[in-house]
């Protein structure tokens, strides 16, 4: 399990790598904390849970994630530990369930790096390689 | 790609395309632009390709100096659509929809602000809240974020956060008409409930600037512009609202193509045709989007020239707006096709819109010489104050660039600065930074973005846009 920060002209690229497709995704949220954020001073005190939906896999990353930035705006939330769970196609769309562990988000001690502003399908890919899954994307910021 | 002429290079039609790629630049932006495409499949020359097979594109899919990669369409890209026959497309609107600058003028000369810089820019840095997961000062209920998306920078005048005759100053006087909150979803209604008034962060800015140049005397007494004056540029957008909108219709747009037969190389150029229902939903849509960021800058306008008032003991009246121009947008216009002047719809993606001399839609006090065109460069070099033209109007649909363009991503700027180390350097050549993250600073460097002068010698010297002045900044609060 690993995340990673990618190259993009404008943006950010945000990549997450994981035995499972589930861990990947994951790990990809946790890389674009990362760039908001110094994810290690991030206590994972509340936990949120949501639900994502998306017509296919791919689409599906995107969608989790914003809705990550959407808790985040509203609640003023950072996070740093996530579990997907229940990746899987159902009748006519993919879906997951989600849970996301942090804490009110303090300028002092988080480091603030930069805000993104959405998950794109720039770059999207979730696929399987030999090591397990990677999923990835731009995030616009 | 073929050079058309001395500042245009042609993308000749191939493929799916209906109308030809056009680009406006000169040796030093096509050497950028190949090193990009160089670097991959995704790239800007793909994606103005692609903008090329939509339907009902009108003449040209036309790119402009500061075009690099962006989202479905390339930034820096201008689209004009037929109404009947066209589409409106994700991509050349965006995710943060009308990001813009605003702009305002002072009576006060480099020379006031000696000895104060550090005041001032520590009073900015305290009073425009800028940065990652910072809420503004006012806090808006549900009703009150209807009422600013449909009625945009009149909101913020109306509670005393704006000045009334900042509106007339705004690209469509602050507010587009068929804005319609009830097609923006809770959840983007939610994220702007503290977000009124903020910066937010990435290439957002507040910046003081001075007049260091004037190119056009009579346009810049038009524009109450004079040498060695203080300036103050806003750039920013609708912040989490306008990219939840975006998130959000492009699912919508994207379910709908294929009931209208519609099939697109690019998943972020969803689109559908403009008189659908699910294509005017989207526009109404955006237009709140541009509403909630007029009135996003007629806050943060208000808030800098708070700071103003305070440290030189001026009113905000004495600090009249110069204009508020908005670049990722969708706006019906009328212009010229094949000798006919029709409506389009006009989708800008980075692009500034360059009305010229004689437009309705450009102020009175301004009509005779075009309307101003801010464009913002980087925290360490120029900005410039261009004029509208009609040759803009002949070629470019009344567009003209945005900005410098990045060079580097901010993945390698990292690498190459750090936050304190552009701090210094800036610091030593006059120009106070205050911002929100070290790492943010790192990222907007001035050295990952192209050379600004560079840029607006394209637009100048094909003339869809025209130099008035240069200013360089002296503060920059940064999110």
């Amino acid at each position: 399990m690993s995340y990673e920060l990618f190259e993009h002209r404008a943006d950010i690229g945000v990549r997450g790598k994981g035995k499972t497709c589930e861990q990947a995704f994951e790990e990809c949220a946790k890389a674009m904390f990362s760039a908001m954020v110094d994810v290690e001073r991030v206590a994972p005190k509340k936990k949120v849970q949501f639900d994502a939906h998306a017509s296919d896999l791919e689409a599906l990353l995107p969608e989790f994630l914003n809705n990550l930035l959407y808790v985040r705006d509203v609640q003023g939330m950072v996070f740093s530990r996530f579990e997907v769970k229940d990746l899987r196609q159902g009748p006519g769309q993919w879906g997951l369930k989600a849970s996301a562990w942090g804490e009110k988000f303090d300028p002092n001690r988080h480091e603030p790096k930069t805000e993104v502003k959405a998950a794109t399908f720039y770059q999207l890919s979730v696929r399987k390689t030999p090591q397990g899954f990677v999923a990835e994307c731009v995030v616009d910021v | 790609m073929r050079q058309a002429s001395e500042w245009v290079w042609e993308l000749p039609m191939s493929g799916q395309m209906r109308v030809p790629g056009r680009v406006y630049a000169n040796p030093y932006i096509v050497g950028h632009v190949l090193d990009e495409v160089k670097k991959g499949e995704w790239n800007p020359l793909t994606q103005l390709k692609n903008v090329a097979c939509l339907p009902g594109l009108q003449k040209y899919a036309l790119a402009l100096p500061d075009l690099h990669v962006g989202y479905g369409a390339c930034i820096g890209s201008v689209g004009a659509m037929d109404l009947q026959e066209g589409v409106i497309v994700f991509g050349l609107v965006g995710y943060d929809i009308n990001c813009g600058l605003q702009t305002f003028v002072t009576p006060l000369t480099r020379k006031d602000v000696k000895g104060k810089e550090e005041r001032l820019a520590e009073e900015l840095y305290r009073v425009v809240p800028a940065g990652l997961g910072i809420g503004g000062k006012v806090r808006l209920d549900k009703d009150r974020v209807d009422e600013v998306l449909e009625r945009g920078a009149h909101y913020a005048v109306e509670n005393g956060l704006g000045l009334k005759e900042d509106l007339e100053l705004m690209e469509e006087k602050g507010c587009i008409r068929g804005a319609n909150a009830a097609n923006v979803s809770p959840e983007a209604k939610a994220r702007f409930e503290k977000q009124l008034g903020t910066l937010g962060s990435g290439n957002h800015y507040c910046e003081v600037q001075y007049v260091e140049q004037i190119y056009d005397e009579e346009a810049a007494k038009a524009f109450g512009l004079f040498r060695d004056q203080l300036i103050v540029s806003i750039h920013c957008g609708s912040r989490g609202l306008g990219h939840q909108v975006g998130s959000d219709y492009l699912k919508v747009l994207e379910k709908a193509m294929p009931g209208y037969g519609l099939t697109v190389p690019d998943r972020e150029l969803a689109c559908a045709p403009i008189q659908s229902e699910e294509g005017q939903r989207y526009l109404s849509a955006v237009y709140a989007g541009i509403n909630c960021a007029f009135a996003n800058r007629e806050v943060l306008t208000h808030l800098a020239r708070t700071c103003f008032e305070k440290t030189f003991e001026l009113k905000a009246e004495e600090m009249p707006m110069l204009y508020g121009v908005a670049h990722n947008t969708a706006k019906l216009e009328r212009h010229r096709v094949d000798g006919r002047e029709k409506e389009l719809l006009v989708q800008r993606k980075g692009a500034t819109r360059s009305f010229g001399p004689g437009r309705e839609e450009v102020p009175e006090k301004y009509r005779k010489v075009g309307q101003p065109v801010i464009i913002g460069g980087t925290m360490g070099t120029a900005s410039y104050i261009l004029k509208g033209t009609r040759t803009a109007m002949e070629e470019t649909f009344g567009s003209t660039v945005h900005g410098a363009g990045r060079t580097m991503s901010r993945v390698g700027a990292l690498k190459q600065w750090t936050g304190k180390g552009v701090v210094d350097e800036l610091a030593r050549r006059g120009i106070i930074i205050k911002g929100h993250g070290l790492k943010g600073i790192a990222e907007e460097a001035p050295g990952a973005y192209k050379d600004i002068d560079q840029v607006i010698d394209v637009v100048h010297h094909a003339g869809i846009s025209s130099k008035v002045a240069r200013v360089r900044p002296l503060i920059c609060v940064k999110g």
